[in-house]
Formats: structure tokens, sequence, C-alpha cells
């Protein structure tokens, strides 16, 4: 496979301002009393549009925490956050869940399916709680569902859709509300490796759209890559960060490139 | 999507809803149930002062209700007559006595006697013999429901009442007493006779107004010419009965306690499943809220899954419970639903099943939406 990302010269914590998603200086103490424990400690990162960004360390080192912080679920202990632009320093949980549902979409490592609706049902459930609804939302529903390859599963409930379907419904869930960030924990962790692959393929494709940014949590290295960018996290800190050099393709490029040259 | 939510949640455990539903309807039937005798306790208590032609009733001082009246002297008829804006006043006689069985045996009645042609208090839902009848010799009517506790079979049938020989002359059907003793309908002088009541005593004098007039103020004159005689308008009288029958006695008190009992075991049972059904479905709840619903719409899922539980548990409860109440309309003691009471239960479900939700709300607020990383 080529290496679709190289690593920079940047190391620990360079990262560029005026994203759709900004991270200052975010810090996170977990538990109470002599539990309490940081778990980040000062983050700063911006996800930019149009880029798939992988976030990458061992188990511990904060990277499900990082992301229910910059996905509203959490609050920092200290730093600031900034989602589409919005501050959401002070804000209550109404108001988070608010900026949720205009802003942000989830895939999660278990898809997180609901298992008495159908695959459309559940699509449609993301613009129902955006109070998107009635014909509109169907069809929003039906489309979303054909882009991730799925038009003909719109009637099957999750427990007769394979764990790469899942995660393709669950993907369509994300992209319906056309958020601003995809927030994506460990997406292909329960994926064989061929279906790891296609939803991969999926974000990067997703990640495409100059609307939004795409992040994934990971520590599958076969998604690397599909990655326009690689932070590395480790003990609460990014301790590094690699760019997909100017140029290179990804490996969805390089697949869509070479099935130009087969038809030529 | 919330009803869908709310439905698919409900029906995708069968067992859990069915224990939802049995607990509702145990519930329903048993507050059903114990309000329906306390509307029927309630109509035969009641029964005789709504139907006598009367304005006011004028009585023995204490007087607690219809059955338990002490004689007055025939002559407070004549002052009642006297009142200004009094049209008619008429006497009528009612007291305990021994009916003794053709097969053996007496019963405990209450002798009514009253003369049809004053219009004051006659049988009613006659369903055979005629009210004319009475004016033959020995004539009594009695109602349907007694005839067993009478031991007759029908009209034409004799027994003894007193010193005295009465022979069944006509039936009527759903003339029932609150304290299940049977009511014998017959004629004034016959009533004396029957219960050994002098001439110039009688039990009541129901007093009409003229239409139009003040009623209160000719209570009020009557009272000031009888001062150890009671007068109550119509109302006054129901009030005092009902008041002395379903409170006095605790009769009423334990029926709207069993109520009471009924929704509270109800509410325990709906709100125990609901939430055991809310935690179920947790990780689901939180996978809406990272979704960015908004605690309302959770609540509304959840208020949905009770509501629909609250119909379906209601329309079977109902149905179980109009089965009881076809089955006790000609007891003794019957029990009564009316459109006003099916649309109480109706809101009394709805309500225990949103106090029910309450738990399940209370779960799901204190939800951690970060454990749908966890799953």
């Amino acid at each position: 496979m080529t290496a679709a990302v190289t690593a920079s010269e940047d190391t620990v914590p360079a990262t560029a301002g005026n994203g759709v998603l900004d991270a200052r200086d975010i810090v996170k103490d977990l538990g109470h009393g002599a539990g309490r424990v940081r778990a980040l400690k000062g983050v700063s990162l911006s996800l930019n549009p149009g880029e798939l960004t992988l976030l990458m360390g061992p188990s511990g080192s904060g990277k499900t925490t990082l992301l229910s912080i910059l996905g509203c679920i959490l609050t920092p202990t200290a730093g600031t956050l900034t989602v589409a632009g919005r501050p959401t320093g002070g804000l209550a949980p109404e108001a988070l869940a608010e900026l949720r549902r205009s802003h942000v979409g989830f895939i999660f490592q278990s898809y997180n399916l609901f298992p008495t609706l159908t695959a459309e049902e559940n699509v449609r459930l993301a613009l129902d709680v955006r109070g998107s609804r009635g014909s509109d939302a169907v069809v929003a529903a039906q489309r979303a569902l054909q882009k991730v390859g799925l038009r003909h599963k719109l009637k099957s409930y999750p427990a007769n859709l394979s764990g790469g379907e899942q995660q393709r419904v669950a993907v369509a869930r994300s992209l319906v509300g056309a958020p601003s960030v995809i927030l994506a924990d460990e997406p292909t962790a329960a994926l064989d490796s061929e279906n790891g692959l296609a939803v991969m393929a999926l974000l990067s494709q997703i990640a495409k759209d100059r609307s939004r940014a795409v992040l994934a949590v990971t520590h599958d290295p076969r998604t690397v890559p599909y990655a326009d960018r690689i932070l590395r996290i480790e003990d609460g800190l990014i301790v590094g960060e690699e760019r997909r050099a100017e140029g290179v393709e990804t490996v969805h490029e390089l697949a869509r490139t070479r099935k130009r040259k087969a038809n030529a | 999507m919330t009803l869908t939510l709310a439905f698919r949640n409900l029906f995708h455990d069968r067992v859990r809803l069915a224990v939802t539903l049995i607990g509702i309807l145990f519930s329903i039937v048993l507050v059903a149930v114990q309000l329906g005798l306390y509307l029927g306790a309630r109509g035969m208590i009641i029964s005789m002062i709504d139907r006598a032609d009367g304005d006011l009733w004028i009585m023995a001082y204490g007087t607690k209700n219809f059955e338990e009246a002490q004689p007055i002297r025939a002559r407070e008829r004549y002052v009642a007559l006297a009142t200004p804006d009094v049209v008619s006043a008429v006497p009528l006689v009612t007291a305990f006595t021994d009916w003794r069985k053709p097969t053996g045996g007496s019963t405990l009645v209450v002798v009514i006697g009253a003369d049809a042609e004053d219009g004051g208090l006659a049988p009613w839902n006659v369903v055979a013999g005629d009210v004319t009848g009475l004016g033959a010799r020995d004539a009594v009517m009695v109602d349907k429901t007694y005839l067993a506790e009478l031991g007759i079979a029908g009209v034409g049938d004799t027994a003894q009442v007193g010193a005295s020989r009465v022979r069944v002359v006509g039936l009527t059907e759903g003339i029932r007493s609150f304290t299940v003793t049977p009511f014998i309908f017959t004629t004034l002088n016959r009533a004396r006779q029957l219960i050994d009541m002098p001439a110039d005593n009688i039990t009541y004098v129901l007093a009409k107004v003229r239409p139009g007039a003040d009623i209160e103020k000719v209570r009020d004159a009557i009272r000031a010419k009888l001062p150890d005689s009671e007068v109550l308008t119509r109302a006054e009288f129901r009030e005092r009965s009902l008041n002395h029958w379903l409170f006095a006695t605790g009769a009423g008190v334990a029926l709207l306690g069993g109520a009471a009992l009924g929704l509270i075991v109800g509410t325990v049972i709906v709100a125990q499943t609901l939430y055991s059904s809310t935690k179920d479905h947790l990780a689901e709840f939180a996978t809406l809220r990272a979704l960015g619903s908004s605690s309302g719409y959770i609540n509304k899922v959840i208020l949905m899954q009770a509501g629909l539980s609250a119909l379906i548990g209601y329309a079977l409860g109902m149905s179980i419970a109009l089965t009881i109440v076809y089955l006790s309309e000609h007891t003794a003691l019957p029990i009564v639903m009316s459109p006003g009471l099916a649309a109480l239960l109706l809101a009394l479900t709805v309500v225990m099943c949103a106090v029910s939700a309450l738990s399940a709300i209370g779960k799901v607020m204190r939800i951690d939406p970060a454990m749908v990383f966890n799953r």
C-alpha cells in the first residue's frame, strides 16, 4: 500500500487556528478527590474543512476524552473550544445539545444504531431531533443512505445488516444533518479489514467536502493512508502532527487514478 | 419519530409490556369497581329523595337519612299547607319492619307508604302489575332484585308483615336500597297498619313550593312554625343522607380508599416497568443525547411510552370493568359506569402513567452522554 501521509517537520503541538473547530489549551480532569486524574493536559488543535484528520495514540492517552470534549459532550476543566465559530464556554447542557445537533455528527465504534428502527428510520432520527420531519426528511435520509451505498437496505433492521453495513448506516446518520464536523470514534475497530477500509474510504470521500472537517480517533494503522493529517496524542498531550505532503495521493485518490488509467 | 420510537421501545420487550399492561389493567378494574360501587351506592342512597315529588322535606329533628326517621305528627302537614307559597303537602310513611317469608323465616324490610293520588312517592320502573293495583286490599309492590330475599316468586305471592297479610300486586326493577333492605311500597294507611303506627303520625311531609317562589324563604317560614321538626330542601336532605351513609358509617371512605389503593398499586407497577424499560434503553437515549436531541425530545419519547401503555391498558381494563358492571346490573349491589366515570378513569390512567414516567425521566436526566463511547 502506498504511504499516503508523510511526516511533517512539525512535531509537538503545532495546530493552526481558524478551523471549523478550534480547541485551545484544553485541560480535563476526571474523577474526584484522590482518584482525580488529569486526562488532558493542555491540548490545542484545529480541524480544517476538507480534511480527514486521524487522532492516534495508545489506550489511555486521552483520545476519547478529547473526542467527547470536541463533540461538546464533555466540558473541559480549562481551555476554550469554538465550534463553527461559536465559543462553547459557559453554555448550558441544552445549548451544547443544540450545538451538537446543528454542527456535529458522530460515528461510534459500536455503531449505536437503534435496534428497533430500520436503516432509513435510524438516519431520519438524526433529522427528527433537529426538527426536520415529513417527506423531505424521508428523501434526505434515503439520499444519505444512497451516498453510502445502502439504497437497497432502507427497510432493513440493524440485526439484518452486517457490521460494515451498520457502520455505513451510522455514517449516513452522521452526514444527513450536514454538520460542520464529523467525529468518529474508532470507526473501524469492530470491522474486518475489508469493511474497515471501505468505511475509511467513505470517510475520506466525505472529508473532501470543503464545508466540513472529519476527525477519526483510531489506533488502526490500516487507516493511515486515508488521512490528510495525523495527530498523535500521548499521556494527554498532542505530541506530533503529520500532514500528507502536497501532491501525494491518498489511497482513495490512487484507486480513482488507477481506475481512470485502466479505463483509458 | 418520537411516537415510532416509543411504540417500538414498548413492543420490543413483550414480557415487560405484558407486565405493564397487567398493572394498568388491575388498577383500572379495581378503581372502576370501587368508584362504580361508590356511584351505585350514592344512587341508591338518594334515589327516593330524588324521586319524591317535593321541594321541601319536613321530618323529625335529627333524622339522618331516608330510611331511619322517627314519626312526626300529621298536623305538621297542615302547618306546611298554611304557609304562603306552599302548593301541596303530601304525607309519607317509612319504617323498618319484619317480613315473614312464606317459606319460613323473616327478613328486615323498609315499608314506604304514600297515596298514589297525592303524587308524593309512587313506585317507578314497574315491570309487572300497576301502581293503581296498590289500591286493592293487602296490596304491596316489591323490587325484582329482592324476590329471593323475600322468599317469594312474583306477583300474586303473599307474606306477612307485622300482624297483617300482604299480597304482591306488582314488581319494580332497579329500586334498590343501600342497606340491602328491600323496599315495600304500599298506601299510606296500609303502611301505618303494617308498622303499627298511630293514625295521626307520619314520617315525612313532602311540601311542594309554587314555581318561582324562593324555596329557602319558604323553608325558613315553615321552620319558624315547626321548631320541633326539621325542614330541609331536597339538596340538603340528599347531602345529609350521603354524608351519613358514605362518610359517617365509613362505607364511602372504604370504597374511595380502595380506589386510591388501586391507583397507587397501578402507579408503582407502571413506574417500575417503565423505569426498567428506560434503563434497558439508556444507551439509546444517550445516543439520542449525543446526536443533539433536547431533553424535551427524550422526555417526549418516555411520556409517549407511558401514554401508549395508558391507552392500551385503559382499553383492556375498561372492557373487563364493563363486563363486571354488566354482571352486577341485577344484583343488590350494582356497579355503575357513567360516561363521566369512564372519562375520569381515562384521565386517572393517563395521569397515573405520566406520574409513573417521572422516575424514568429522572433516570434519563442524569444520563452521561459520554457513555456512548463505552458501549
